[in-house]
């Protein structure tokens, strides 16, 4: 039994190893090269330790980068998170289960439908040239996509379709005889989802929020494909720095932007790692 | 209070009028949501279907999708995205079933750190995971000594090879190892292991025949949806390959795009996006579940 314990743990050796190596390496020499100087411009000196990145990756443009992220990742989750809801309980509560299934795979197929194909379906459709721009003249009416308000229409393309994916198994399970018990002592719908419901699924909704934030966080292929995004970006300042479109030494900043990236992800997954426990209790 | 008292007073009680009531208000509200959220999605894509085939000087053609057999580079480039997608998923498989299994068999600790391990990549973008890889790959060759190249330096050489680059497929096992190991996780929650690999044993079968034989083929539409995100995830993975500088299919797209190729680019993009949704479907019929709809369940 001893034995056998033991080789099922050996079967866990590859996956860490993996991981140690293709993740762990580079996360570290992020870490490093964020806290030390430049040495690329003269082999061989040795690096000193400095915090001159990261105060560097906290002023000016990448400040404004970072906060422009943080926004923009703020309330394309909000909107996302809300919009998600009601169209999940629009599918949940349908009598028809073509449509649930419908909207159960093309959800599976948005949501992963970032990205680049994405930016150009948006820009074919509401860019300067696109077909709804023209037709509706939207420009004369001061549209343009390439504003906060034009990533957030596009971010929710896939955000939507998450928040329903994730959302969806507790909406399922609300059972139908919380709602009758309420309606039974007088509850209106309002009155029964301000005070069974979403209390209910608030783990989950919170849940749902963090994982939007934590994708619109991260997104860069969209916005980099969007060219003109004239939005400020931590992801494409990175970019910038990382493909030396600025100054030479900016690499370490970028590296530096890198941590502050992590350390935000980090933070919001603190709230919503013990959530996803305590979702646990009502739902089953 | 006063709602309810108002509607108590329009409604009588009864059980009866009440849910004809309430089923009647709802159903309007629930068709302009599902209005307008499909008109929200359908309408990118059918737009972006009118962009392609309406050109300004000739009216309705089609040539942007006949020029996706010719266009240049692109083959090359969906090549190297499918021979990649094809190897992270392997590579995954032989990571994970092992993995999961033991995990089914061991103790909480075990689940717990094993978990956290492949959650881990959650926090680090995509973006920051390649500042970090570039930094290492630049170390080596920041370092390099003419003549004299270490085995480590070589290494960092060998897995840049143009023709199949490795760090792409490190990078993307990284990126796919949460969906990855949830989906089979969520998969394998659904089996009773320990019982199925017992039975297998006393049968005569190695640890390795009775997963092989006995546990994969009851984790069919868990093994499907795991391969099918991975493969979107790969053919659509932008950041990384563009800053390390390969040219795989989304990469391709958007250069494409840049060098005047707009209408065909945007062609691409709507036959990738059927493409997905019809294997997704395929899929989903398949393997008896509900697609691709478990993974991101939290």
């Amino acid at each position: 039994m001893l034995r056998r314990a033991a080789a099922g743990r050996l079967a866990v050796v590859p996956l860490l190893l993996f991981v140690a190596v293709a993740f762990g390496i580079p996360a570290v020499a992020m870490a490093y090269g964020a806290f030390t100087t430049n040495t690329s411009s003269t082999p061989g000196t040795p690096s000193a330790f400095t915090s001159g990145n990261l105060s560097a990756s906290l002023q000016g443009g990448y400040l404004t980068a970072l906060i422009g992220s943080v926004k923009l990742s703020a309330t394309s989750a909000l909107i996302g998170t809300v919009g998600g809801l009601l169209l999940a309980q629009a599918v949940v509560t349908s009598r028809f289960q073509a449509l649930r299934h419908a909207v159960l795979s093309a959800s599976g197929v948005l949501a992963n439908f970032g990205g680049v194909p994405l930016a150009f379906a948006f820009i074919a459709t509401l860019g300067n040239a696109g077909v709804l721009t023209t037709h509706l003249h939207l420009k004369d009416a001061g549209w343009s996509l390439y504003t906060f308000w034009g990533l957030n229409l596009v971010y929710l393309y896939f955000l939507v379709p998450l928040m329903v994916l994730s959302v969806l198994p507790s909406l399922d399970g609300l059972r139908r005889q919380w709602r009758e018990a309420a309606q039974n002592n007088g509850a209106t719908t309002w009155q029964y989802w301000r005070h069974v419901a979403l209390p209910v699924l608030a783990p989950s909704l919170l849940g749902g929020f963090v994982l939007l934030f934590g994708t619109a966080f991260a997104a860069y292929a969209t916005a980099a494909a969007m060219v003109g995004a004239s939005v400020p970006l931590i992801t494409l300042q990175i970019a910038n720095a990382l493909n030396g479109n600025v100054a030479a030494d900016a690499g370490n900043v970028a590296l530096a932007m890198s941590l502050d990236m992590v350390v935000i992800a980090v933070l919001v997954m603190a709230v919503y790692l013990p959530l996803q426990r305590r979702s646990a209790r009502w739902l089953v | 209070m006063t709602a309810s008292t108002l509607t108590e007073a329009v409604d009588p009680p009864s059980g009866g009028q009440k849910s004809a009531r309430r089923s009647g208000r709802p159903r309007f509200g629930r068709a302009a949501v599902l209005v307008i959220f499909g008109l929200y999605f359908a309408v990118p894509i059918l737009a972006s279907f009118l962009f392609t085939v309406d050109d300004p000087v000739k009216g309705f053609n089609l040539s942007a999708y006949s020029q996706i057999f010719s266009v240049a580079g692109l083959w090359p480039a969906l090549q190297l995205s499918l021979e990649l997608a094809a190897a992270t998923i392997a590579v995954v498989y032989l990571l994970l079933i092992p993995a999961v299994v033991a995990v089914r068999l061991g103790g909480p600790r075990l689940r717990t750190f094993v978990e956290l391990t492949c959650t881990l990549p959650l926090v680090v973008p995509s973006i920051a995971l390649t500042a970090g890889i570039t930094s290492v790959l630049r170390w080596g060759s920041d370092n390099m000594v003419p003549g004299q190249t270490t085995f480590i330096q070589q290494l960092l050489i060998d897995i840049q090879n143009p023709t199949f680059p490795v760090i792409l497929l490190l990078a993307y096992v990284v990126m796919a190892l949460p969906l990855a190991y949830r989906t089979l996780d969520a998969g394998m929650r659904a089996l009773d292991v320990r019982t199925l690999l017992e039975a297998a044993q006393n049968n005569g079968a190695g640890r390795t025949r009775a997963i092989v034989t006995v546990i994969l083929p009851n984790l069919r539409g868990a093994l499907l949806n795991t391969a099918f995100l991975t493969l979107a995830l790969v053919l659509g993975e932008f950041t990384v390959s563009s800053i390390l500088g390969y040219v795989p299919f989304a990469v391709w797209i958007v250069n494409g795009n840049a060098a005047g190729q707009g209408p065909v680019t945007v062609a691409v993009s709507i036959v990738s996006l059927v493409l997905t949704w019809l294997l997704l479907l395929v899929l989903s019929a398949g393997g008896g579940r509900r697609g691709a709809a478990t993974p991101a369940n939290q």
